[in-house]
């Protein structure tokens, strides 16, 4: 059963092709279908295939199919590793894939570029196999630029728009920065090792000198920090979210933005043999991450982008996790994440959906009487994330912030205000999407409507001026003559709830974001199952904590305090108006600490000019040698030309004279005797 | 093996005929002189084949002339039917009026 594992990304593959020559002529929405089809098959395949992988010895299963690259000692099989962490990987892959397959069934519908859009998220689910499956760094790079690629072409999907097509540039750019770091992990792998297979280097990595897994594990981390959007990196991620909102769910919250923390974790005997300062910079950049993106996901007001701050800021608790040892915690909280990010993201795609492209929270509020199905799965993934017991979120987070603890009471500080600030913007998301007052205008709930008015005038009387504020004067300002407003034009919408194809995704995967806690409770050791699966890849290199229950129950409790806080903290401002919300929404956290501002100052001054002298280097050297030869060649051309006069008889003239000297130099060298 | 008198003439006749061949290949212009030359020069060539053939006893010797013959006459076929087309294109051209795949 465990050979059928070529198939997985193979049924992908299939789909890509398939919709890439055909897609326009199958069209709306068998195209959909199809692909959702596909990645479906492929998650039947991934069950049937762990199913077997249970028999394999230490639960590893290699498989070779042939050479793709041989040159030399430089030989590249193409061949799948499934051990206990890549069989987790594609679960939740094909899994969440398919549920946002079919989302997006719902989502695209009546897009002008329908197939298009399920061939590249084809291409990208292939992709993402390859790299889990990969059973050599080339394999897996070839994956890791094929989701670049994907993420890429799916954030600039509507192109027509200069900024989604220069949010995809942006992702482009910043990842190329980590991929260089791949690349030279790659090259330092294979002179060291002569060999790009995971299990060689792992399994040769613990008799490593100590400067040079240093060097790896560096240029790993880098290429991690790319992909996985840490700091300084991390610039690309909330750009991203120009893309359609399937694209947002799956690639840039549950596969391929945790492509980094797989790698990180796939590595981990590198990290185990690289100096002591490496993973504390993982673990710093980590902390450092979470912090930074949890407060500016506070000043938001685009409804994705909040999420895609808190992506940021939830990778960041993954890489804590890596540096503090404990990587079977991240890797849960990137199981747990993957549900309740996605679903969180689902969430706000229906919203959007509903609110006809409208993404600014301050125009929405009470949807959830119009959005029922949307806002329970919403307020389930809410409390996920926010880390209240018993959902997913609570345990995977609270085992990170054990690690953190383990490793450092700073680090566990940092995590806990992380923790604080996640439940407040979470909150605060959910409060002004779902509840409160409807900010949406012209609503045919004439209560809903009375409400809104009542509430303003109650509200512009005490001076409460805030955001909310102006935006609910503005709503109502409009809600006067728009008996025939148009249904696209500013808030005079009618939000209504998505079809099925939508709603069910959502449940579904707030199901799981609700139960996946189940996987690693810490309670006894027999209720760790992610932590006895994963032990043959992780074992050697995990933190132990050796945790006394009752010291477990103080962290559980603090943990639950911080996130309760963190919600009442909200309720009090965005639903009770206690204080000013200007007070939290600094412009400072608007602007993302002025990092991207900082970024573009830098490399529009004092970067370009350092980089113009590098390019200056390439185009005097490295350019001089290349067309010095181009040069030389040219020259003996013209000069060689001449032979070639175009007389047929000088021609005839030369093969006798050729003829005549090679039977004179026969002559000389044979002797007849 | 000696070689009889009647041999080293009909040597001399080949390597007369090719000599001729040769130099009448390399001195004229029209190119179906030029493609007669190239004949005459294949059949001092088969002129040679024979009269080794009759020195070594060997009768591989004229059949070889029967391939070089065959291969020969396809050759011309060839070369002719270039001939024709060309002066058809450019009448009066001769070969060294075509050197358009010049360097």
């Amino acid at each position: 059963m465990v050979e059928l594992i070529w198939l997985v990304p193979a049924l992908p593959l299939v789909g890509f092709t398939i919709l890439w020559f055909f897609g326009k002529r199958i069209g709306e929405p068998l195209a959909g279908w199809l692909g959702t089809a596909v990645v479906a098959l492929s998650f039947l395949t991934t069950l049937v295939v762990f199913a077997g992988l249970w028999n394999e010895p230490d639960h590893t299963f290699q498989v070779d199919y042939f050479t793709w690259i041989p040159a030399g000692d430089f030989q590249v099989e193409i061949g799948f590793l499934l051990d206990p962490l890549s069989m987790a990987m594609i679960m939740f892959v094909t899994g969440i894939g398919s549920l946002i397959h079919l989302y997006s069934i719902g989502y695209m519908h009546g897009d002008s570029r329908f197939p298009r859009f399920f061939t590249y998220l084809n291409l990208f689910v292939f992709s993402m196999l390859m790299l889990v499956l990969g059973d050599n760094m080339v394999l897996t790079f070839l994956g890791w630029e094929g989701v670049g690629a994907c993420s890429y072409l799916l954030i600039s999907f509507w192109f027509e728009k200069e900024a989604n097509a220069s949010a995809g540039k942006k992702a482009f750019v910043t990842n190329r920065v980590g991929d260089w770091g791949f690349m030279v992990a790659m090259f330092a792998a294979f002179f060291t090792f002569g060999s790009l297979n995971w299990s060689t280097i792992t399994s040769q990595a613990p008799g490593l000198a100590e400067t040079t897994a240093t060097l790896i594990a560096v240029m790993l981390l880098i290429g991690a920090v790319g992909k996985s959007a840490q700091l300084p990196l991390f610039i690309w991620l909330p750009d991203a979210m120009a893309g359609p909102t399937p694209v947002s769910a799956l690639i840039h919250a549950a596969t391929m933005v945790t492509a980094g923390v797989y790698l990180l974790v796939r590595a981990n005997p590198i990290l185990a043999a690289s100096a002591e300062w490496v993973p504390w910079a993982i673990a710093i950049i980590g902390a450092a991450t979470l912090f930074i993106a949890a407060t500016i996901a506070v000043a938001q007001t685009d409804i994705k982008k909040v999420l895609a701050y808190s992506t940021v800021s939830q990778l960041g608790y993954m890489f804590l996790a890596v540096g503090s040892g404990g990587y079977t915690a991240a890797i849960f909280h990137m199981i747990t994440h993957a549900f309740f990010k996605a679903c969180l993201f689902l969430g706000s795609g229906s919203v959007i959906h509903g609110m006809h492209d409208d993404q600014d929270m301050r125009h929405m509020g009470a949807l959830r009487k119009v959005m029922p199905f949307t806002a329970f799965g919403f307020i389930i993934g809410w409390l996920a994330i926010s880390g209240v017991p018993p959902f997913s979120g609570f345990w995977s987070k609270d085992e990170i912030l054990s690690y953190a603890l383990h490793k450092s009471p700073v680090l566990y500080v940092i995590g806990l205000a992380g923790a604080l600030i996640t439940a407040f913007y979470m909150s605060r998301q959910v409060f002004m999407v779902f509840f409160g007052k409807a900010r949406w205008g012209a609503s045919a709930d004439a209560e809903l409507a009375n409400l809104d008015a009542h509430d303003t005038s109650a509200a512009g009387s005490a001076g409460d001026a805030n955001d909310l504020g102006e935006a609910t004067v503005a709503a109502d300002a409009d809600a006067g003559p728009v008996a025939v407003a148009t249904e696209h034009h500013g808030h005079d919408v009618q939000p209504h709830e998505s079809p099925w194809t939508m709603t069910l995704p959502i449940l579904v995967l707030a199901f799981f974001a609700l139960v996946a806690g189940v996987l690693n409770l810490p309670f006894t050791e027999n209720l760790e199952f992610l932590n006895k699966w994963l032990e043959p890849v992780v074992g050697e290199n995990q933190a132990h904590l050796g945790l006394s229950t009752a010291k477990l129950l103080a962290e559980m409790a603090i943990s639950t305090v911080v996130a309760l806080t963190g919600i009442a903290l909200a309720y009090a401002i965005y639903m009770k108006k206690k204080f000013d919300a200007r007070k939290v929404e600094l412009p400072f956290f608007y602007n993302g600490w002025y990092i991207d501002h900082g970024v573009t100052v830098f490399m529009g001054g004092p970067g370009r000019r350092l980089f113009e002298l590098i390019a200056l280097f390439d185009r005097v050297v490295i350019d001089g040698a290349v067309n010095g030869v181009g040069r030389l060649s040219r020259g003996g051309a013209a000069r060689l030309r001449t032979v070639q006069n175009g007389y047929v008889r000088w021609y005839a003239l030369m093969v006798g004279l050729g003829t005549i000297l090679i039977i004179a130099f026969i002559l000389t060298q044979v002797s007849f005797s | 093996m000696e070689a009889s008198n009647l041999d080293v003439a009909y040597l001399a006749l080949a390597a007369i005929l090719f000599a001729i061949g040769g130099v009448g290949l390399l001195v004229r212009r029209n190119p179906l002189v030029m493609i007669m030359c190239v004949e005459l020069m294949l059949n001092a060539v088969n002129v040679t084949f024979v009269a080794f053939g009759k020195m070594l006893n060997d009768i591989s010797g004229q059949v070889i002339v029967f391939f070089v013959l065959v291969v020969a006459a396809a050759e011309v076929v060839v070369g002719l039917g270039l001939v024709v087309a060309m002066s058809r294109r450019r009448p009066g051209a001769n070969a060294d009026d075509l050197r358009l795949l010049r360097g």
